[in-house]
């Protein structure tokens, strides 16, 4: 009765294919369920209302303040910059989120993600003038930084939206020097222009200093009159330097900019029109995205997305077959599993996203030198295919033991972290569960360059489990009281736990893990399938390359 | 004799209208087109067609030579006029004589006599038909006019000899207005008639307009086919007619055949005619005019009776005696129809002229459903000719049956790209007074508070047509552009990760802003805030027409339709009385980058003009010094004159036009000095 459809084939005419269907034990009127959906929906409504909060951006009086000059809201802008109507996939919207302890910085005062201008998927960073008058903290520099990454692997043209101050001062040591700080973002608007990837700049407030080579460096700039301006000292440090006194407008206004300088290329009369314009140039662009795969029409999955909350729960000591997950993400819950009866606690396998051909890979448990073998051989043919891989996390690491260690789970593991490493396929990661030590290598961590890396708001992060840990941590301090010929109390052994366990606690959460930009951001389990979607088809503006595997240990 | 061919000598609905009796009969069909219609419905379903001149129907469909030598080069044996253009023109009549080609009408006597009005009264007088008082006299003196409408006694109808169709047409209600009124009429049909004589006619309140469909044949027979009420009137044009007349008892139906026919006799009248007479309250009625052609209006007639006109018309010509006999022809139910215009009723009934850029007719349930057009979608509709786009022709029973049909095939008569008298017709079939029957031809005029009224806006009609502009603007961004068809960035679900990103929109209903804010749940789901309120809206399969929304608002559950034509909106749904038109507003930069693209700034006193046409003359030279009110120019569409009077005083800078060039609605006609020179000019004199 929860089929929502049956799915068409086409694959044979005399064949039901029904069998291809992923089947599922979930019960949903089991107590487990019941208590995993609550659980699981507690944690997705804390996300919402912390994001709800985040997306208001600056505080009333601050976005007030910004309206009341005409001025269009951050996202307000973006709405009207993208499609009609177009989804637009925000990243780390928790970026900086209780970062700075003192200091909100919602979304890191910049927003940035992908939406489609004028039929045209591109990467959009747009700084958020009611956050600290839009000026780049550390961590807005990251968030812009890593926006510019995503261009650059995905070949996805980049919008700037600008209205910055600028680089924070009194954090300048953190925000200015060191390779991937404020000139960076210079270094890839050069770069990346280098390699086709057209860069526009949208000038809507101020440009100051660092800030003014956004629209300097783009290939093409719009700026708003009476609104937009760049410079690279603004009048008081000009009257300090050279004693001449000038105003705002005639410094680095647009008509200085349009008509004498030309460092901006179209003039805009208002927010509206200069989003416009920008929509205009990015027609003009005159570009077109390869097909490099099949597509299959769209079929939704054929059980309830919903029920993910039910299966997986926030508790995650908790086991379940991975397949149920997969069952309601990928296209009529078809999965075509492979090597199924070997190295079990691995599930890979093809089946199709929103259309698109995907390679899947799911831990079902700790990794064994069979499912670190399997994984390699996996990841190899949707290499060969030029097939997108899609790793499903939920790892506590690979098997340990003198057993493990005597078959060369060191080697074996090594080869899936080779193979994870070198594929040039597109690789998108979502951690859905726990993340720990090398099974966060082997599935492809932030550290392998995943073109992107979601994570669900039950998943944890870690070089190890926090029990784990201390239980380390104790053992090693049991030994030096041994040598001491002293034995570790009870009461010692509770106060290197408890610390160890609650630092564990606060650092493996994926609030954590997003404010630092760890991830690009925390999903509801809910939109897994249409994220995954619309990132693949991002990444599929790059033309995939064959990969070159370097040497597998045998 | 009997024809294999004939030409139509005109254009439009009617044009098809016969083609397709023609047809029916075997006969092969040719048109004739001006250059403005070169593509139209009438040429594309004639088997032949000829070109006959430029766009001006003066130059092309009036011009009988093009007419004849066209008949002529296709070898036609007779030519059908239609109504219009040639259709009571003798002397095209008799041009068709001696070429041998057979004028599917009446002799060139009958339509001669009857279009010359006084001659007509006499005729009728000495037959013994009633006729109004008047003065019909040869002497065209403006005083002997003037002490002729003294005696009358006013109101005063003055009215062309040889008009109709309510041109040159003008009452003077008193003797003030006079001359005013005499000088506009003579003017009007000056330029339709090529004669400015003029008659006097007492102006009777509140009478009413009842015809009588006439036939007569070459062998002396004469029947009548019962009478049409055409009261209801806007600028003295029919836009409503219906058979048999309402209230109208059997003896006085009797008496009106009988009187109509008698008037054919006098006049040894031939094929269709049509007795037009004026009725008071008392149901005396009075001869006005015989209108020697087929009516516009004779399919109600047709759908009464249960006969063919045109193919009467056809085998009269050939020789046939009428196909009935008086006591053969029997009454059946009741019709109406009603006449789509290219115009704006609230703005007092302006013509109006342009692209027909969306166009459904209604259903054709049964036969009893008729629409008769010359358009089709993508069609202009010309300031050469008169914009009529169809005829809506309905028939049941009764009369409120047929009444109630007629509204229902209007609500479903969907019309983009310019205004129509649609809602206003709807207006027309909910008044209370015009479905008991109580029409005159000032019926308009006063019940103007029940027909001209704002609709109200209900808050489900905004949500809905908010929400269906939203599914337009959705549905009609960037596709042209999209590189990938397989991209879900294409998805219109409004997506945004963990928060629902909301989309403000603007309409403005009778001038008043509505601001509506969507929050789209998925593709099929939204939620709508208006008014502090929330709607909650679901797309559902619909019909199958693709143009058509189902939506589902808190559990009601109706299909609409939104067309869009640029910033003009206009929304239907089934379960309105009529359509709402909504505007929307552009950003402002839209607006200010168009200031500046012109020579000046600032807002324009310039007078611009009031609705598409032709210049006809030009009163003032630049550098005229004028007061405000004084007629600069003036125009005609649709050969009604309207003059541009100053907008405010000051001296003539450059004047735009020239007489004969077609203007579009609201376009810049003069241009005034800037106030500022006046004032240094004022100052050098001094």
């Amino acid at each position: 009765t929860r089929l929502k459809q049956a799915p068409q084939r086409c694959y044979s005419s005399s064949i039901n294919e029904n069998y291809c269907t992923l089947k599922t034990t979930c019960d949903t009127n089991s107590d487990i369920y019941k208590t995993n959906y609550e659980s699981m929906k507690t944690v997705v409504n804390k996300l919402k209302t912390t994001v709800e909060k985040v997306v208001l951006g600056g505080d009333d009086k601050a976005r007030q303040r910004h309206t009341s000059k005409k001025k269009l809201l951050v996202r307000d802008r973006i709405q009207k910059l993208i499609d009609y109507g177009s989804p637009f996939l925000e990243f780390s919207q928790l970026a900086g989120y209780q970062l700075y302890e003192d200091e909100a910085l919602p979304a890191a005062g910049i927003i940035t993600g992908i939406g489609q201008v004028a039929g045209r998927e591109c990467v959009i960073v747009a700084n958020d003038a009611t956050v600290k008058a839009g000026t780049y903290y550390p961590i807005t520099v990251k968030k812009h930084v890593r926006a510019q990454e995503i261009a650059k692997e995905n070949h996805l043209p980049c919008i700037y939206l600008v209205d910055s101050g600028g680089a924070n001062l009194p954090r300048q040591a953190d925000v200015f020097p060191d390779k991937e700080h404020f000139g960076r973002i210079f270094y890839n608007q050069a770069t990346l222009s280098s390699q086709g990837i057209t860069q526009i700049a949208v000038v809507l407030g101020s440009c100051t200093a660092g800030g003014a080579y956004v629209p300097a460096m783009a290939d093409q700039s719009i700026i708003v009159r009476r609104q937009g301006t760049i410079f690279l000292a603004g009048p008081p440090l000009v009257k300090a330097a050279t004693g001449e006194e000038v105003s705002v407008e005639d410094l680095g206004g647009a008509d200085l900019h349009c008509r004498r300088s030309g460092v901006t290329d179209y003039y805009a009369l208002d927010d509206t029109h200069a989003l416009h314009l920008a929509r205009r140039v990015v027609s003009n662009l005159n570009y077109t995205k390869q097909q490099q795969v099949t597509m299959k029409p769209i079929i939704e999955p054929v059980y309830a997305a919903d029920e993910l909350y039910g299966i997986v729960g926030d508790n995650l000591k908790r086991t379940y077959d991975v397949r149920e997950v997969i069952a309601r993400i990928v296209d009529g819950s078809e999965f075509d599993e492979f090597k199924q009866l070997y190295g079990e606690t691995l599930v890979t396998g093809f089946a199709r996203i929103m259309g698109y051909p995907v390679g899947i890979i799911g831990n079902n448990g700790v990794l064994f030198s069979e499912s670190a073998l399997k994984g390699t051989h996996f990841i190899e043919l949707c290499c060969k295919l030029k097939i997108p891989l899609i790793f499903l996390q939920n790892i506590t690491g690979f098997m340990v033991g003198r057993e493990a260690e005597s078959g060369g789970i060191a080697k074996n593991g090594a080869k899936m972290v080779t193979a994870v490493s070198c594929a040039q396929v597109p690789k998108i990661t979502v951690i859905i569960g726990g993340s720990y030590g090398a099974g966060n290598y082997g599935m492809c961590g932030r550290s392998y360059s995943p073109r992107f890396l979601y994570m669900w708001p039950n998943a944890r992060i870690s070089v190890m489990g926090g029990e784990q840990a201390a239980n380390v941590l104790i053992s090693i301090t049991a030994d030096q009281r041994k040598r001491e010929g002293k034995q570790l109390t009870a009461e010692e052994e509770n106060s290197i736990k408890s610390p160890i366990l609650s630092k564990y606690e606060y650092e493996g959460s994926p609030y954590y893990s997003s404010a630092r930009l760890w991830d690009d951001g925390i999903i509801d389990p809910l939109d897994t399938r249409l994220i995954l979607g619309l990132s693949l088809s991002a990444s599929l503006n790059a033309k995939i390359n064959d990969t070159k595997f370097g040497i597998f240990r045998m | 004799m009997t024809f294999s061919k004939i030409l139509i000598a005109n254009r439009g609905e009617i044009a098809c209208r016969v083609i397709r009796t023609a047809r029916r009969l075997g006969l092969k069909s040719v048109a004739v087109y001006s250059d403005a219609d070169k593509n139209s419905l009438h040429v594309r379903m004639a088997d032949e067609a000829v070109r006959i001149g430029p766009a001006q129907a003066l130059q092309s469909y009036l011009k009988k030579e093009n007419v004849i030598e066209a008949a002529l080069k296709t070898n036609s044996q007779a030519i059908h006029p239609g109504y219009g253009f040639l259709s009571e023109n003798y002397e095209f009549c008799n041009m068709c004589n001696e070429n041998n080609l057979v004028f599917i009408g009446p002799p060139p006597n009958a339509i001669r006599d009857m279009g010359i009005k006084n001659l007509s009264k006499n005729i009728m007088t000495s037959a013994n038909v009633p006729v109004i008082y008047g003065y019909h006299g040869e002497d065209q003196n403006n005083e002997k006019l003037q002490q002729e409408a003294k005696k009358i006694g006013y109101p005063v109808m003055i009215k062309a000899v040889r008009g109709g169709g309510g041109k040159g047409m003008r009452i003077a209600f008193k003797e003030e207005e006079f001359l005013d009124q005499l000088n506009a009429a003579r003017s009007e049909a000056m330029k339709s008639f090529n004669d400015d004589s003029v008659l006097i006619e007492k102006f009777i309140q509140r009478p009413r307009h009842v015809e009588v469909q006439v036939f007569g044949d070459m062998h002396k027979n004469y029947v009548y086919l019962f009478e049409r009420d055409c009261s209801v009137q806007r600028r003295h044009q029919k836009i409503i007619e219906e058979a048999p007349a309402p209230g109208i008892n059997w003896s006085t139906r009797k008496k009106l055949g009988e009187a109509a026919c008698k008037a054919a006799r006098a006049v040894n009248y031939v094929g269709a005619g049509t007795v037009e007479f004026i009725m008071d309250e008392n149901h005396e009625f009075y001869f006005m005019e015989m209108n020697t052609r087929l009516q516009v209006e004779h399919p109600i007639t047709e759908m009464i009776t249960g006969t063919d006109l045109v193919e009467w018309q056809i085998k009269i010509a050939q020789g046939e005696p009428i196909p009935l006999k008086q006591d053969e022809i029997k009454l059946n139910g009741h019709s109406f129809e009603a006449r789509i215009y290219a115009e704006e009723p609230n703005n007092e009934f302006m013509p109006g002229a342009g692209l027909l850029t969306y166009l459904r007719t209604p259903p054709i349930t049964d036969g009893k459903i008729r629409v008769e057009t010359g358009v089709l979608e993508g069609d202009e509709v010309s300031v050469h000719y008169d914009p009529m786009i169809a005829k809506l022709v309905v028939w049941s029973t009764t009369r409120l049956n047929a009444l109630q049909k007629l509204r229902a095939a209007l609500q479903q008569y969907y019309i983009g790209g310019l205004k129509t008298n649609i809602p206003f017709l709807i207006s027309l079939c909910d008044s209370k007074k015009f479905q008991l029957g109580n029409v005159h031809t000032d019926f308009i005029k006063e019940n103007k508070q029940e027909l001209f009224h704002v609709n109200e806006l209900s808050s489900v009609t905004a949500v809905a047509a908010a929400y269906s502009y939203f599914d337009y603007q959705t549905k009609s961004s960037a596709s042209q552009f999209v590189s990938d068809p397989f991209s879900p960035f294409a998805l219109k679900s409004s997506f945004r990760p963990n928060f629902l990103q909301k989309h403000n929109i603007t309409l403005l209903y009778d001038n008043k802003d509505h601001n509506f804010q969507i929050e789209s749940l998925d593709a099929t789901k939204s939620i709508v805030y208006y008014q502090g309120k929330r709607y909650n809206i679901e797309i559902r399969p619909g019909t199958a027409d693709a143009d058509e929304i189902t939506m589902l608002i808190n559990d009601h559950q109706f299909h609409c339709r939104l067309l869009v034509d640029g910033d003009q909106l206009t929304f239907y749904s089934n379960f309105n009385r009529t359509s709402f038109d909504f505007k929307h507003r552009s950003p402002s930069f839209v607006a200010a980058l168009e200031k500046s693209g012109g020579t000046e700034g600032g807002t324009t006193v310039d007078p611009v003009a009031p609705m598409p046409g032709i210049i006809d003359k030009v009163y003032v030279k630049e550098g005229t010094h004028v007061n405000i009110g004084q007629p600069l120019l003036v125009m005609t569409a649709m050969k009604m004159e309207h003059i541009i009077k100053a907008t405010k005083t000051g001296v003539v800078d450059k004047i735009l036009f020239h007489p004969g060039q077609v203007v579009k609605k609201g376009e810049k006609l003069l241009i005034f000095k800037q106030d500022d020179t006046l004032k240094q000019d004022d100052t050098v004199k001094q």
